[in-house]
């Protein structure tokens, strides 16, 4: 465990041994943690804008205000591994910074300029309650086609899908988060959805703004290199499902099963006991013997 | 004519079913992919931007959305549900998405010292049984005796009272006692094939050797005469008689608390208890009337040798 300075300490009371086994690595990981950062120089609309998505993303957002150069500290701080950071300048105005880290190291960064935003308190509605788990819907088949495109889809994923859950309720499902990317730009837009009657079990979906919307345009990216990314991705032979053996499944899926046995020698099986096939012994024999043996003297008169 | 109609029938229940469905349906070029455990949707179908700059632009978006929307729904609904404590829940899928790690994947942690060890030495892991001391089985058996005590009554051997475990001993000793009572005392009764026949049953007596300690034989002697010679009854009547009061009352309370139990009780389940609760009470009631001074810290349980 390596608190912040680099440092390994050993815990030593239980206590703080259970904290810092809960940010050790893990089979299964806890819910990324993301932190926004500000830079030297920020304008309104950049911290507007990342005052709403702190407000979308509540409670996995720890906000703090600092320089990028302590974003390493931060991030192992916090045991945050998503970071979103916000500066303006001249030459890029209102730039919004996704970023993701593997390790606590960078893995992907993309850069987002803002070119018209509303915010919150901008557009009136009632919204939805805070820690919704958002759905969320990449429409554009830039998304499918741009490699930077598919890594912004991945990292946006990563930002805003909330903690990983087994089931949902079905009356919860109310906050939709819509990107759309079309000639070159990201457009981001975020409903509340209502669920109405539509006659049949499935509802009818009926959408009202609440934002923050956005309107993106990618800017500049720095990409993990493609072994970088694939290691990140390496899961841990532990979380593989085991496969059972000696069963198998066919196309109408019928479950069949395969038993290995010895050899059997099939003249001594045990089959059902049928009285009258028996082979006869005594008298009976004798008679049935007899009876053969004067028919074939017969036969060769 | 009939088949016409049934066809119509047909035709207008067909009807029906699009006209409920319309109000879910959307239709798309291609259909979107999802992934149900993260709640995403993919549409990679070709946004028409002539559309997109006829129409206003959120219109046009916000109709997007709810298209797309609809189909994630629609999918969403197809899993199971189930209903949680009054509210009903949809079971997600494993997420689909790979996503990339936080932190790598744990490092298999070095062996210890003692695992180097153990390996060294070849020494397994073994697991134990799930095997607990039955103290039950000890304590029922004297609680029984206590009572039998009490009650003047004969106690049944060991292994005849039901006890969770009951070792190779314990059972012997009880296919002995079930043998040896029948009417000739077990005399006539067959033995298995390789049964062999009862050691050590029978009553203990020890003797003196009859040359041995000449003192202690003296002294014996002599005490016999003594005993013989005193005036002194053998018999100590105050004890005699305190104990025989002691043992009526005894024996009124048990009567009483049976009474008691037999009116409280619903069914004819609670004899063992009612008994045992009675011995309980006696026993309590005892050092009670032993000590003949302060009722010495009895908790509620000591109501019924109280009455």
């Amino acid at each position: 465990p390596f608190p912040y300075t680099g440092v390994p300490v050993k815990p030593k009371t239980k206590r703080a041994k259970r904290f810092l086994d809960n940010r050790a690595p893990k089979l299964t990981e806890n819910v990324k943690n993301a932190m926004i950062m500000k830079g030297g120089n920020t304008s309104m609309t950049v911290t507007q804008a990342l005052k709403d998505i702190y407000a979308l993303k509540k409670p996995k957002f720890p906000i703090i205000c600092i320089f990028s150069y302590l974003q390493e500290f931060f991030s192992k701080k916090t045991d945050s591994s998503l970071f979103l950071f916000g500066s303006h300048n001249k030459k890029r105005p209102n730039n919004l910074i996704f970023g993701r880290l593997f390790d606590f190291h960078v893995l992907d960064m993309i850069e987002l300029g803002i070119e018209k935003y509303n915010s919150l308190s901008d557009i009136k509605s009632s919204k939805c309650p805070e820690g919704t788990k958002p759905m969320l819907v990449f429409a554009g088949d830039a998304f499918d086609h741009e490699n930077e495109h598919k890594r912004l889809k991945s990292l946006l994923t990563d930002f805003f899908r909330g903690p990983v859950v087994p089931s949902v309720r079905l009356a919860g499902l109310e906050h939709v988060l819509h990107f759309t990317a079309l000639e070159g730009k990201i457009y981001m837009r975020s409903y509340r959805s209502l669920l109405k009657k539509s006659g049949c079990r499935t509802p009818r979906i009926e959408l009202e703004e609440i934002g923050p919307s956005f309107d993106f345009i990618l800017r500049r990216t720095h990409l993990a290199s493609d072994d970088l990314y694939k290691t990140a991705h390496k899961q841990p032979k532990a979380l593989k499902p085991k496969k059972k053996k000696n069963i198998s499944h066919d196309t109408f899926g019928t479950k069949f099963g395969r038993l290995h046995m010895q050899k059997q020698d099939l003249a001594k099986l045990q089959t059902r006991k049928m009285k009258g096939l028996r082979k006869r012994r005594g008298p009976a024999a004798a008679a049935v013997v007899a009876g053969e043996t004067s028919l074939k003297t017969t036969e060769v008169e | 004519m009939a088949a016409c109609s049934i066809e119509d029938l047909l035709a207008k229940a067909e009807q029906d079913e699009a006209e409920k469905l319309k109000s879910i349906t959307v239709q798309k070029e291609l259909d979107l992919e999802f992934d149900i455990g993260n709640l995403v949707a993919y549409d990679k179908n070709r946004i028409d931007i002539r559309q997109f700059r006829e129409q206003k632009k959120e219109d046009f978006l916000r109709s997007l959305a709810r298209d797309n929307t609809q189909l994630l729904v629609n999918e969403i609904w197809k899993h199971p549900t189930e209903r949680v404590e009054e509210v009903i829940v949809v079971k997600l899928p494993e997420p689909t998405t790979p996503l990339p790690r936080e932190k790598p994947p744990p490092k298999p942690r070095p062996p210890t010292k003692w695992e180097e060890f153990a390996k060294l030495k070849g020494i397994q892991k073994k697991k134990k049984t799930n095997l607990v001391w039955d103290d039950v089985a000890k304590n029922e058996l004297h609680r029984l005796r206590n009572i039998a005590r009490a009650q003047k009554i004969k106690v049944p051997g060991v292994g005849l009272t039901p006890t969770a475990q009951q070792s190779k001993t314990d059972l012997a000793r009880a296919v002995n006692v079930a043998k040896s009572s029948t009417a000739s005392a077990g005399k006539f009764q067959d033995r298995l094939p390789k049964e062999k026949a009862p050691r050590n049953t029978g009553k203990k007596r020890k003797f003196q050797p009859v040359i041995g300690n000449f003192s202690n034989e003296k002294q014996r002697q002599l005490d016999l005469l003594k005993v013989l010679d005193s005036k002194k009854p053998r018999l100590d009547v105050n004890k005699a008689v305190n104990k025989q009061m002691r043992e009526d009352d005894r024996e009124e309370s048990a009567a009483k608390f049976k009474k008691g139990g037999k009116k409280g009780r619903k069914g004819g389940n609670f004899s063992g208890k009612g008994k045992g609760g009675g011995g309980k009470g006696k026993g309590k009631g005892r050092a009670g009337g032993k000590g003949q001074g302060p009722p010495s810290g009895k908790k509620g349980a000591g109501k019924p040798g109280k009455r």
